[in-house]
């Protein structure tokens, strides 16, 4: 039902600043489904952002929003947590925003495994700038920084947040939205720190470079590279080059920061009244 | 003032700034380990969870001024300290607060710059920093104590002015008042104000976050308190959001200057010593302050009429006084540990009543009172 999404825009802040055949709405689309049906009140939810085009998702939804500054989204959204533990903390960023500039917020913050779930919009380049390369932008692609072709390796975002101490990590694009819904319901609903990464498009400043210049084109080229996890464990390392696994990567319960934080509290001034 | 006894305790002046803040209601403190600043976030490590407060180690001195941000934005006092090098890496997000009116008290421990420059040696080398460090127009407050119980008390003033002006003030400590032991008088928690953001009252739906009220700062709600609101660096309007209506960035940007600048009679604190009849002025902030002291001590010995003005708010910057000061004096001697920086303000007020000199030094030593004599001495015979 559209009303079960259109009841958290906020409407006055329409129209969007995205670029038709973006793939933003898509994965703010699957934010709110998945959200409505856990049944969260607006009041209780602060999403947090950093600062690009998918950063922008914080001004369009009515909950307590911020829209911070480039690469911040995550120690923004601890110190919110950490000041009121009962908050339901989102932090939405993109791919240079959260693999570049927040690289480091983004592993503590796993290490951490605070309570907080970050979801990556990744269209594997800096789209808002006008398409210089990322961290997540494939070796052999273009970008306008990048015109003689990307010479980097691209990060594995989910297996970084993984050996960092995540609690749940997974991984879907934005031509199965039914599969990211659930992923970023149950990353939502998980105690510890949780990452949903979303591959994504940008026609304009990925695609018009990359010989995808349409959105159709984009969303089938991201549906021929994703495969999912079990099909890609299976593909020998040659097979693998240019392939980016799907799926849920980890999903375990391990103890989370703020309550071992609050338990610190509570022992210390036990202790303290003891004496 | 309570009749009851005082509790008496030698602290050290990072302790004392621990005090302070604990007891302006402080309850969130996030940092990063930096000489020589660190005994802050030590003491603030130990305090907080006694109180159900929280202290945060963050990864890098960005993350720390974020979350401090962001505890503050839940409804929590939140403050972090630092030095020089910790500081550039916080002007960005101390930025952020400006913009977004999220009241937060930044800590300087100055040390020598510039970069890794003099770890444990003292230095005033930050005061132009304080005040510029991050980009664009913004307000500002800094206030410089000099001795550990008024590093105490001016904690507790840094906070409240964040608070009544919802905007991030920066306390300007230096190696020496930092790490320096006096002995201080505790005061109870009922003998001091302590001043608490203003918070909506209004119906949540009418409710316009960025709507400032005739002392030109906004009532601001806590996330979670059910008035929904939105957050951003960008320039906004009333409502929160980003727009480049050129009367509403206008508006904005003279809002936000003018909120501390208008306020200066309550914001501007500093003391005089001697100045009645002096035709010496010397000018002096944070620890030099303390020589200046024994400076005009010894200049009135030898029957010459020095007195001292000591700044303690440093931004907003007291131009009346010196203007009126310049027209009374002379000769004003600015000593400072830096190559000039308060000295220019002071040029700037005086506006060639008087004449103004820079006294330096640089050399990670503090200026002792005879330096500031001698150069007196110097120039009256010139």
């Amino acid at each position: 039902m559209i009303k079960d999404i259109t009841q958290y825009f906020r409407k006055e802040m329409f129209p969007h600043i995205w670029c038709p055949g973006c793939g933003n709405g898509i994965v703010l689309g699957a934010i709110l489904r998945a959200i409505h049906s856990i049944g969260w009140e607006k009041d209780e939810i602060v999403m947090v952002s950093g600062i690009g085009c998918s950063s922008r998702i914080t001004g369009y939804v009515d909950f307590n929003t911020m829209n911070t500054t480039h690469g911040r989204a995550l120690p923004f959204a601890t110190g919110i947590k950490m000041a009121n533990p009962k908050l339901k903390v989102i932090a939405v960023m993109g791919d240079g925003d959260c693999a570049a500039i927040g690289g480091n917020h983004f592993i503590h913050s796993a290490r951490r495994n605070i309570d907080i779930t970050a979801i990556i919009i990744n269209n594997m380049i800096y789209g808002m700038t006008g398409g210089q390369y990322s961290p997540l932008t494939p070796t052999g692609k273009y970008g306008s920084t990048a015109p003689y072709g990307n010479i980097d390796q691209s990060f594995d975002l989910a297996a970084l947040a993984a050996s960092a101490g995540a609690s749940y990590v997974a991984r879907g694009n934005i031509f199965d939205v039914s599969q990211i819904t659930r992923f970023i319901k149950k990353a939502l609903l998980k105690k510890g720190f949780s990452v949903v990464e979303v591959i994504s498009d940008c026609p304009i400043s990925f695609g018009r470079i990359n010989q995808l210049r349409t959105p159709v084109q984009m969303l089938e080229w991201i549906k021929s590279i994703s495969v999912s996890k079990k099909v890609w464990e299976k593909l020998s390392k040659e097979e693998q080059v240019g392939k980016i696994p799907t799926g849920e990567f980890l999903d375990i319960d391990i103890p989370e920061y703020t309550e071992k934080y609050q338990n610190i509290c509570i022992n210390i001034q036990q202790e303290r009244r003891g004496k | 003032m309570s009749n009851k006894n005082r509790l008496i305790k030698i602290l050290q002046g990072n302790e004392a700034c621990v005090e302070g803040a604990i007891l302006a209601g402080v309850r969130f403190f996030a940092g990063y380990p930096i000489t020589p600043a660190s005994e802050i976030a030590e003491g603030m490590a130990v305090r907080l969870p006694e109180l159900g407060g929280v202290f945060m180690q963050m990864e890098d001195e960005i993350a720390s001024m974020a979350a401090v941000i962001g505890a503050s934005l839940a409804g929590v006092k939140a403050m972090t300290a630092s030095s020089g090098p910790g500081i550039c890496l916080k002007q960005e997000n101390i930025g952020f607060a400006a913009i977004s009116e999220t009241p937060c008290v930044i800590v300087n421990a100055q040390r020598g710059g510039p970069s890794t420059g003099l770890p444990t040696k003292p230095a005033q080398g930050d005061v132009m920093q304080a005040r510029w460090g991050t980009h664009g127009d913004h307000p500002m407050i800094a206030l410089a104590p000099s001795e550990v119980s008024e590093i105490l008390y001016m904690t507790i003033k840094a906070i409240n002015f964040s608070e009544k002006y919802r905007t991030p003030v920066m306390l300007l400590l230096d190696e020496v008042i930092a790490h320096m032991r006096e002995k201080v008088s505790l005061p109870f928690p009922e003998d001091i104000e302590v001043i608490d953001r203003k918070r909506p009252t209004v119906d949540k739906e009418k409710f316009l976050p960025y709507k400032a009220d005739t002392d030109l700062v906004p009532p601001m709600a806590d996330f979670g308190s059910g008035y929904r609101y939105h957050v951003t660096g960008l320039i906004h309007n009333e409502k929160g959001y980003p727009t480049s209506n050129t009367q509403e960035i206008d508006q904005l940007i003279r809002r936000l200057t003018n909120k501390v600048e208008l306020n200066k009679k309550d914001i501007i604190i500093e003391e005089n010593y001697f100045l009645e009849d002096a035709k010496v002025a010397i000018i002096a902030y944070g620890s030099v302050a303390r020589a200046a002291q024994r400076t005009v001590k010894l200049a009135r010995e030898k029957g010459l009429k020095v007195g001292l003005l000591k700044l303690i708010t440093l931004w907003p910057f007291s131009e009346e006084t010196i203007n009126k000061l310049a027209q009374q004096v002379d000769l004003m001697v600015v000593a400072e540990m830096n190559l000039g920086q308060i000295v220019r303000e002071v040029q700037r007020a005086a506006l060639g009543e008087c004449r103004v000199i820079p006294y330096g030094r640089v050399d990670g030593e503090l200026i002792n009172p005879i330096e500031i004599l001698t150069k007196i001495e110097e120039e009256i015979k010139l």
